[in-house]
């Protein structure tokens, strides 16, 4: 509850403080985003399952946002950030439907 | 139904408060995740180019260029129709032009409106009655070789079918009407040249007087010969087509 609460708040702060991207943080802010949003979908899904545990949410969550803008960054390098970015999306996309999914299931069995 | 009902207690659970350093560690991160979504939603909205990398804004500039050079294409494709109808606009025009012209001329001498410049009027006053039809052909032919463009003699207008004639109590006829003197001739042309070939030996002035008539003749820079010569429909005549003219 608290960090659902924490997220609408987070919200609250952006949509007050107007704050913009720095140039250097551009490329990789998007990515970050969908991996803590799996994360975020993957932590449900646990405490669902009944196997949630607060460390490796956090973990995972840091992970996941480091890995993906690691990916990105690593793809502009090699000149294929833009292919290497929406094939992050593509898997992150993925990984989200199924957790939605396996959510759904305990919550409706349907 | 009951594995949903403990679905939902789980959450419920875990949703309840706890003050665990990885509870607080984790809804930092939520907060952190809330603001990030936002920020970005928002960059996403108002950026424009500058936000592209270097391989899209190379793309963009292809995709930019290559229509910028189709339609320079059509561009010129355009203005060469364009060009083409203009000129052949003007070509059109000078054509009706053209043919405006010939009809009006054609007008006048088929005599199917009225006419007016320069020109001659002849009064013959006959108080014999010794002028004749024949006297009338003269005069006509005479002006005719003098350049008269439109003639009037009486009422009628003097076309290329008209004929003269004498009904039979001595009225002369043109084109099937009488006319009775004094008989007045309208003639536009050079009135200079005409009245000479009026006025020679031998010529119409001379005849009438011979018979005992008063030829007049004057010259004026402005006739109106307002008769009009209506022209039957052709029965037995076709046109035969030739080559349109060219221009």
């Amino acid at each position: 509850m608290i960090p659902a609460i924490g997220m609408v708040v987070g919200i609250l702060v952006g949509l007050l403080f107007h704050p913009t991207v720095p140039v250097w943080m551009q490329p990789y802010l998007p990515i970050a985003v969908i991996a803590a949003l799996d994360a975020v979908f993957g932590a449900v899904r646990a405490v669902l399952d009944g196997i949630f545990n607060d460390k490796v949410f956090v973990i995972s969550f840091l992970s996941n946002v480091v890995v993906a803008a690691f990916i990105v960054f690593l793809g502009d390098q090699l000149g294929v950030g833009s292919q290497l970015s929406t094939g992050v999306v593509v898997v992150l996309g993925i990984r989200i439907f199924s957790n939605v999914a396996s959510i759904r299931r305990h919550l409706f069995h349907a | 139904m009951s594995g949903g009902a403990t679905g939902w207690r789980r959450l419920v659970r875990m949703g309840a408060p706890r003050a665990t350093k990885a509870n607080a560690l984790a809804t930092v991160l939520a907060l952190l995740l809330g603001f990030a979504i936002v920020t970005q939603v928002r960059q996403t909205r108002s950026e424009g180019l500058d936000a592209l990398r270097q391989t899209e804004l190379v793309g963009l500039l292809d995709d930019v260029s290559q229509r910028s050079d189709r339609l320079d294409k059509d561009a010129a494709q355009l203005r060469r129709t364009r060009d083409e109808l203009v000129s052949g606009g003007a070509s059109d025009r000078e054509a009706r032009k053209a043919a405006r012209e010939r009809l009006s001329s054609l007008e006048v001498l088929a005599g199917t409106v009225p006419a007016k410049g320069p020109g001659i009027t002849i009064t013959i006053g006959d108080p014999r009655h010794e002028i004749t039809d024949s006297v009338l052909l003269d005069a006509l032919q005479e002006l005719r070789d003098a350049g008269a463009e439109a003639v009037q003699i009486g009422p009628v207008r003097v076309v290329a079918s008209t004929y003269f004639g004498t009904a039979q109590d001595g009225t002369v006829q043109v084109d099937g009407v009488g006319v009775r003197p004094p008989y007045r001739i309208l003639a536009i042309g050079d009135p200079h040249t005409m009245a000479a070939a009026m006025a020679i030996p031998g010529g119409l002035a001379e005849n009438v007087r011979q018979l005992g008539g008063h030829p007049t003749i004057t010259q004026s820079q402005t006739i109106h010969i307002d008769a009009l010569h209506s022209p039957p429909a052709h029965r037995y005549a076709q046109p035969v087509p030739t080559a349109t003219p060219t221009q």
